[in-house]
C-alpha cells in the first residue's frame, strides 16, 4: 500500500525540514518513499506544499494526486482550504490555528476570510491544533514545523519508527533537545 | 550505500563517482543545487559559480578539452545563453568526458518561459539522457560520461523541475578517478574555421549513426511487457507519473535515451500493441517519431501540450476524471504571492520609483521583478537576463525620436548578479552608444532569488575563499560612464534626489543602490560595513496613527491593518527594522523601538 502526506504552508514556516525528518524516517524503516517540494522563489510569503508518498511497495510517481492525500498537514489555516482537494474525501486534515497574512491582506485590498475552520470541519475530519502557543511556550516560534510532525506521525500511525534518533541525525546540535521537546508535544495533539 | 536524495543531488552523485574533476554552473531554478552540492565533494572536484551559463559552459569545455571529466548545469533558458558553445562543441568533440545539465521547467514553477530543451539535441546533434527519479539520474550521469568519451561528444542531459526537486531513494556506488587525460594540441579538431569544420561535419554525422545503434542497445531504453494490449511510450517522470494510473494494465516502452531515437526498438513495441499512449511533457518529440514511423497513437491530442503530466493529469486525458475531490468554499481563499520580505532592501527604491510617472521601467529577472506588482506597479518589460539596460536603451533611443514636449525617459533596474551575468553586456552598449538611460544596479550583495549563492560582486567565491572586492563604480566608469552614485536604498529622501539627479541628465547614469540582502548570511566584511543592519525594530503608536495606510503602500509583509481598529500594526516577530515604513508615514506615528 502506498499513502500519501501533504504538508502545506507558508515559505519559511519549515515544511521543508519537516517533510526531510518524515521521509529519513521512512525509509529507515525500510518503505520505498518519494518526496517532492515546489520551492522555486525563495522570497517568503508564497504558498508551498512537500509532497510525501511511502509505500511497501515500489512507489512510482513522487507527486500526490488531487484527491490523493490520506493526510492534510497544514502549517497556516487559509492554506489548508488552498489545498483542501488534494486530499482524499474522508481523508484527514490536521490544521495550524496559525495566521499568515497574504500581501492583498497585507495593503488591505482584501481582508483574511472569516470561518475557515468551521468550512473546513465541515468537509473534512479536521483537528484544529494551536502549534503555535506549544512553540512559544517551549520558547522559540520555530519549532511549530516539528510538533506539526510529531501531530502527522500519531495520525498515519506511525510512531513505532524511532523518531527521536532522526531528530538527532539530522537537526543542529545546539537545536536537538528543543525539536524533541516539540516532537513529544506533537505526538500527544492528536 | 542508499541515500535519499533529491535528483540535483543524485546528479551531483553521479559526476562524483564518474571522477569529475571540474564543474561550474550559473544558478538557475531548478539547477541551482546541482553544483552546490557538487561543491561539497571539496579536494575531489573543483567547483565555481560561472558568471553566466556560457561562460559556465566555457569553462567546463575548456576542462573537458584540457583533457579532465567536466560538467555544466543550467535551467533551460540558460542552455540559450550557451547556445553558441554547444553547437560548436559537437563538432570538436572533446577530450574528457563532458556533460550538459539542462534543468527544464514543465509547468514554469519559477521560468520566464517553458521551452523544451530535448528539441536542442538533435538541433546542435547531441546525445540526449532523459532520467525521471533519483536514482536514474545518479545512472544516467555515470553512463552519460562514459557516451561522451566513447563517442567524443558533449552529452545533454534533461531534467526536469521535477525530477531536480523530488526526493527518491539512490543506490549509491563510490568515486572511480578518472584520470586527467593526456591534451594533445589538435588544430583540425579543435579549431573550428570552415575547412576544419567541414570535414567535423561529417564526423558529427556519422557519429550520431553510431549513436543510433547504441541507443538500439541501451538497456536505458527498455521494454516492460504486460502482455496489455495498451502501449504506453514515455520518458522521464511522465513515465513514473503513468506508472502510477495504468499499473500493469499496459505495456511500456520507457525510453531513457532519446537522440538519437531507438527507432526499431520503438517499431516493433508499436507493432506490438493495439492502441498507444505516448506521454511525454511539453513537446510532441517521440509521438513524432512514432507518427513518421506510421502508427497513429495518442499523445497531444489527449494530453495537454503545456505544464507537467502529473498522474491526475493523466487520468483525466485517458479516462475523463481525477479521482474525488473535496472543494472549498473559493471565497475563503485569498491568493498568496510571493512578496519581498520584510527589509528588502529592493523595497525603498521601488517605492520611490513607483511614485515616478512618464517613465518607463525597463525590468529585469530576479526578487526585484516583484518591483511590477502591487503595490509598487514600478516595472515595464522583464523578458531575459540582462535585458533591462539593452532594452532600455533602444526604447529610450526611440521615445527621444518622438519629439514629445516631454519625451519618456526610462529607467532600467537589475540585480547585482543579473548585471554581472549579461547586465554588463548591455551597459557597454549604452557607454558606447550614449543613450540618456537612467541604469540602476541593486546590489543587495548576493544573488537573492535563487537562494543566495555568491557572485563576483559578494566578495567570495563558492568554496566559501575571498576574492577582489569589485569596485562597481569603477567598472562603470570603465564602459564609458562618468554619471555614477551609490545610495542607500532605505533612505527614501536620498533615493528621490538621485532619481531627481539622473532624470535630469542628457546622458546615460548609473545608480548602484547597495544593501544586503534581508536573507543573507553576513560576512566579516558585510558586519563591519552594515553594522547594525536589521538589528533592531519599528512599531506603531497608536496614538498617533490615524489609520491613513501610506504605510501599507511599502508593501511590508510585517505590517498589517486592524480593519476593527483602525490602526495599522507592525508583527514584531517579522519586522527587522529598516525605517522605510516609517518614512512614509505622515504623522511620524511609526516609531524605533
Ligand atoms: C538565463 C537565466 N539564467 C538564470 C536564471 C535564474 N535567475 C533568475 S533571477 C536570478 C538571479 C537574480 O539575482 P540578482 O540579480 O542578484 O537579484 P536578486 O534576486 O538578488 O534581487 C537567476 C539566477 C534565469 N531566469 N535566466
Ligand atoms: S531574498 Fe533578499 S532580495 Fe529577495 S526578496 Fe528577500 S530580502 Fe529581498
Ligand atoms: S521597519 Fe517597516 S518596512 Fe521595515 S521591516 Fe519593519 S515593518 Fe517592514
Amino acid at each position: 500500500m502506498v499513502k500519501s502526506i501533504l504538508l502545506v504552508g507558508v515559505g519559511g514556516q519549515g515544511t521543508i525540514l519537516a517533510a526531510k525528518l518524515l521521509t529519513t524516517g521512512l525509509m529507515e524503516a525500510g518503505y520505498d518513499v518519494k518526496m517532492s517540494e515546489i520551492h522555486g522563489m525563495s522570497q517568503r510569503g508564497g504558498s508551498v506544499s512537500s509532497q510525501v508518498r511511502y509505500g511497501d511497495e515500489k512507489v512510482h510517481s513522487p507527486v500526490i494526486e488531487v484527491g490523493g492525500a490520506d493526510i492534510l498537514v497544514s502549517f497556516e489555516r487559509m492554506e489548508a482550504l488552498r489545498w483542501l482537494r488534494f486530499l482524499k474525501p474522508g481523508g484527514r486534515a490536521i490544521v495550524n490555528d496559525y495566521r499568515i497574512n497574504p500581501m492583498p491582506v497585507v495593503s488591505g485590498r482584501a481582508e483574511y476570510p472569516e470561518g475557515i475552520l468551521e468550512e473546513l470541519k465541515s468537509k473534512a475530519d479536521a483537528s484544529v491544533v494551536d502549534a503555535a502557543a506549544k512553540a512559544s511556550e517551549l520558547g522559540n516560534p520555530k519549532v511549530m514545523n516539528v510538533i506539526l510532525l510529531g501531530a502527522a506521525i500519531r495520525s498515519m500511525g506511525l510512531g513505532s519508527i524511532d523518531w527521536a534518533r532522526i531528530i538527532r541525525e539530522n537537526v543542529k546540535p545546539a537545536f536537538v533537545e528543543l525539536n524533541l521537546k516539540a516532537l513529544e508535544v506533537g505526538l500527544g495533539l492528536v | 550505500m542508499k541515500k535519499l536524495m533529491t535528483g540535483n543531488e543524485a546528479v551531483a552523485r553521479g559526476a562524483w563517482e564518474a571522477g569529475v574533476k571540474y564543474a561550474s554552473a550559473y544558478p538557475g531554478t531548478p539547477s541551482t543545487e546541482i553544483l552546490e552540492t557538487i561543491a561539497e565533494y571539496r579536494g575531489d572536484i573543483k567547483a565555481e559559480w560561472g558568471v553566466n551559463e556560457k561562460v559556465a559552459f566555457e569553462a567546463a569545455m575548456g576542462a573537458a578539452i584540457a583533457g579532465a571529466r567536466s560538467l555544466a548545469a543550467m535551467k533551460h533558458v540558460g542552455l540559450n545563453v550557451a547556445a553558441d558553445p554547444l553547437f560548436s562543441m559537437a563538432y570538436t568533440g572533446t577530450n574528457g568526458g563532458f556533460v550538459v545539465i539542462t534543468a527544464d521547467e514543465p509547468g514554469q514553477h519559477s521560468s520566464q518561459n517553458e521551452q523544451d530543451n530535448r528539441n536542442y539535441a538533435p538541433f546542435a546533434k547531441v546525445p540526449l539522457f532523459e532520467p525521471g527519479d533519483s536514482q536514474e539520474c545518479r545512472d544516467m550521469v555515470k553512463e552519460a560520461f562514459r557516451v561522451s568519451e566513447d563517442y567524443d561528444t558533449p552529452v545533454l542531459v534533461r531534467m526536469t523541475t521535477r525530477t531536480s526537486h523530488s526526493k527518491g531513494i539512490v543506490e549509491c556506488g563510490d568515486r572511480e578517478e578518472a584520470a586527467i587525460r593526456e591534451y594533445r594540441k589538435d588544430a583540425v579538431k579543435y579549431v573550428s574555421v570552415p575547412a576544419h569544420a567541414r570535414a567535423r561535419r561529417l564526423v558529427v554525422e556519422d557519429r550520431m549513426r553510431r549513436l543510433a545503434d547504441y541507443s538500439e542497445a541501451s538497456p536505458l531504453n527498455y521494454v516492460e511487457d504486460n502482455g496489455s494490449e495498451v502501449g504506453v511510450i514515455a520518458s522521464g517522470t511522465a513515465f513514473f507519473f503513468a506508472k502510477e494510473v495504468f499499473g500493469s494494465t499496459a505495456s511500456y516502452l520507457k525510453l531513457g535515451f532519446t537522440n538519437p531515437m531507438p527507432v526499431r526498438r520503438i517499431r516493433d513495441f508499436c507493432g506490438s500493441v493495439k492502441k498507444i499512449y505516448v506521454i511525454e511533457e511539453n513537446d510532441p518529440i517521440i509521438e513524432t517519431q512514432v507518427r513518421l514511423l506510421g502508427f497513429d497513437c495518442l499523445g497531444k491530442k489527449v494530453f495537454p501540450f503545456c505544464g507537467e503530466l502529473t498522474s491526475d493529469i493523466i487520468r483525466k486525458s485517458v479516462f475523463g476524471s481525477c479521482f474525488d475531490a473535496l472543494e472549498a468554499d473559493p471565497a475563503k481563499i485569498v491568493a498568496r504571492p510571493p512578496t519581498l520580505c520584510a527589509g528588502c532592501p529592493h523595497r525603498g527604491f521601488f517605492y520611490e520609483l513607483g511614485r515616478r510617472r512618464n517613465v518607463m521601467v525597463s525590468g529585469d529577472i530576479g526578487c526585484y521583478t516583484l518591483g511590477f506588482a502591487e503595490p509598487y506597479n514600478a516595472m515595464d518589460t522583464c523578458v531575459c537576463m540582462g535585458a533591462s539596460i539593452s532594452a532600455g536603451h533602444g526604447a529610450q533611443q526611440v521615445f527621444d525620436m518622438r519629439k514629445d514636449e516631454k519625451p519618456r525617459r526610462v529607467v532600467s533596474v537589475l540585480g547585482d548578479s543579473t548585471f554581472f551575468h549579461t547586465g554588463i553586456n548591455s551597459l557597454l552598449m549604452v557607454g558606447y552608444n550614449r543613450s540618456r538611460t537612467v541604469n540602476v544596479i541593486l546590489d543587495n550583495r548576493i544573488t537573492g532569488m535563487t537562494g543566495h549563492q555568491q557572485n563576483p560582486g559578494s566578495g567570495y567565491a563558492l568554496d566559501g575563499s575571498r576574492t577582489p572586492d569589485l569596485d562597481f563604480e569603477a567598472l562603470v566608469r570603465a564602459c564609458g560612464i562618468s554619471n555614477v552614485r551609490t545610495i542607500d536604498p532605505n533612505d527614501l529622501k536620498l533615493v528621490k534626489e538621485t532619481l531627481d539627479w539622473a532624470l535630469a541628465l542628457d546622458e546615460p547614469s548609473v545608480i548602484i543602490t547597495r544593501w544586503p540582502c534581508a536573507l543573507k548570511r553576513f560576512s566579516p566584511e558585510d558586519k563591519k560595513e552594515f553594522a547594525g543592519a536589521f538589528q533592531s525594530r519599528y512599531r506603531v503608536d497608536r496614538d498617533l496613527c490615524i489609520g491613513c495606510k501610506a504605510c501599507l503602500r511599502s508593501g511590508c509583509p510585517a505590517l498589517a491593518f486592524d480593519f476593527a481598529g483602525k490602526k495599522s500594526g507592525i508583527d514584531p516577530d517579522q519586522c527587522v527594522g529598516c525605517g522605510v515604513c516609517a518614512q512614509i508615514c505622515p504623522k511620524s506615528a511609526i516609531v524605533r523601538e
